[in-house]
């Protein structure tokens, strides 16, 4: 994905009202790729966490025969971050930051958008 | 078919709008044709969406046919458009009695009786609910059908699950697929109970659990570190199914996994429900 492409795709969930931020992040280290975030959310942290996490969910529903996860929802009491993988053998992750009372399907939309665009 | 359900089944043909089907749907179910049942109470509910009775005849399909969160469904919306409803109360005291939940069941037991206090059935459940000796507990003791029905090979097969053995393997009980998606795991990863199967039946118990090893710490590192709060559940879609991740105590996890039919919305509610069975087993066990 060109970095433009990658600014479009953030843009386009960031507009999405509840959302607080979004990333694209490399799934095999963790380190951000390109950003969207809103001020004080610690993206670095957040981003290795998020790999990491995917990294086990992957694993996870593989073994038991499920396939490779295509989208996760971490709920939390104040906002939720929602996960999208993306890019050449899913090599991204597509990370949403957002409110507790987000559209979630609105934002998955958004995400698995963003997700077919990449290369 | 025999004669009365062709004969109701005429009534109800050559008047769709009549309460017949409740008849006719409850003769199904005594003859323990659930298929036929069932369609037969859909299709009256698409008619008499209202209808607490509707729901409730719809209830005991399932709950006979085994389908017991469907049961716990319909039953449920049997109170929200009935609250006094007997025979919800007395069924879902029947599933909370399945469940291990005790203090649920006689609470439901409790308002049924408020709401009819002459009904023998209920005496008799309470006794199983208390653990007298000798009672026992199945849910057409408690939910008698609005005829009286013949003993049924299954319900007397029920009966013989007492109060005081519901033994560690059986924390889920009565929870649809506790032996194929649901597990319940230590901080450390291991297994507390439960049991996941793939589509093709390997058992790969051991394997899943040992991969969702410390997700609780890191998801409540992410929500912490993004100021959410605490995390209350993780989802995850797959191509063959959906997973659905909770925390019945900050020191287990509980996953549920079902295939893409279930939406995961109502895969979230379902999660609940069991970390809440799994809570309550776990205090026990402390």
């Amino acid at each position: 994905m060109t970095a433009p492409a990658l600014a479009r795709a953030l843009d386009l969930i960031t507009r999405v009202r509840g959302v607080r931020g979004a990333m694209v992040v490399s799934r095999s280290d963790g380190l951000i790729v390109a950003e969207q975030l809103m001020e004080g959310i610690k993206g670095s942290a957040v981003a290795a966490l998020a790999s990491s996490l995917a990294g086990r969910l992957h694993r996870a529903m593989v073994s038991a025969g499920l396939g490779p996860s295509q989208f996760w929802h971490l709920q939390c009491d104040h906002g939720a971050l929602l996960v999208v993988p993306a890019g050449s053998e899913a090599g991204l992750l597509l990370v949403a930051v957002t409110e507790a009372d987000v559209n979630v399907g609105l934002v998955r939309l958004e995400l698995l958008r963003a997700a077919e665009t990449a290369p | 078919m025999s004669d009365d359900v062709k004969a109701l089944s005429a009534q109800l043909a050559s008047d769709p709008q009549s309460l017949v089907f409740l008849r006719l749907g409850e003769l199904l179910r005594q003859k323990r044709q659930f298929d036929a049942a069932t369609r037969v109470a859909q299709h009256g509910l698409e008619r008499h969406p209202h209808l607490a009775d509707a729901h409730d005849l719809l209830a005991r399909i399932f709950a006979d046919a085994h389908d017991y969160e469907h049961a716990f469904d319909e039953w449920d919306m049997t109170l929200r458009i009935a609250p006094q409803h007997t025979g919800a109360l007395k069924g879902l005291a029947f599933l909370y009695f399945k469940i291990g939940d005790l203090a649920q069941a006689e609470s439901h037991l409790q308002a049924a009786k408020d709401a009819a206090p002459d009904d023998p059935t209920i005496e008799q459940a309470f006794a199983v609910i208390r653990g007298e000796a000798g009672a026992t507990l199945a849910p057409h003791a408690a939910v008698p059908p609005p005829a009286a029905a013949p003993e049924q090979p299954h319900a007397a097969e029920r009966r013989s699950e007492s109060v005081s053995a519901l033994p560690d393997e059986r924390i889920f009980a009565g929870l649809e697929g506790a032996q194929e998606g649901l597990l319940l795991l230590d901080a450390a990863g291991l297994v507390l109970g439960g049991a996941l199967k793939t589509p093709e039946g390997k058992d790969v118990t051991d394997t899943v659990a040992a991969y969702l090893a410390g997700v609780s710490q890191e998801s409540a590192r992410a929500a912490r570190l993004l100021d959410l709060g605490s995390w209350r559940g993780l989802s995850a879609e797959g191509q063959g199914g959906h997973v659905y991740l909770v925390q019945p105590t900050p020191e287990s996890l509980l996953l549920l996994m079902r295939d893409r039919s279930l939406p995961l919305g109502r895969l979230g509610l379902l999660a609940q429900r069991a970390a809440q069975v799994a809570r309550q087993w776990l205090e026990r066990q402390r």
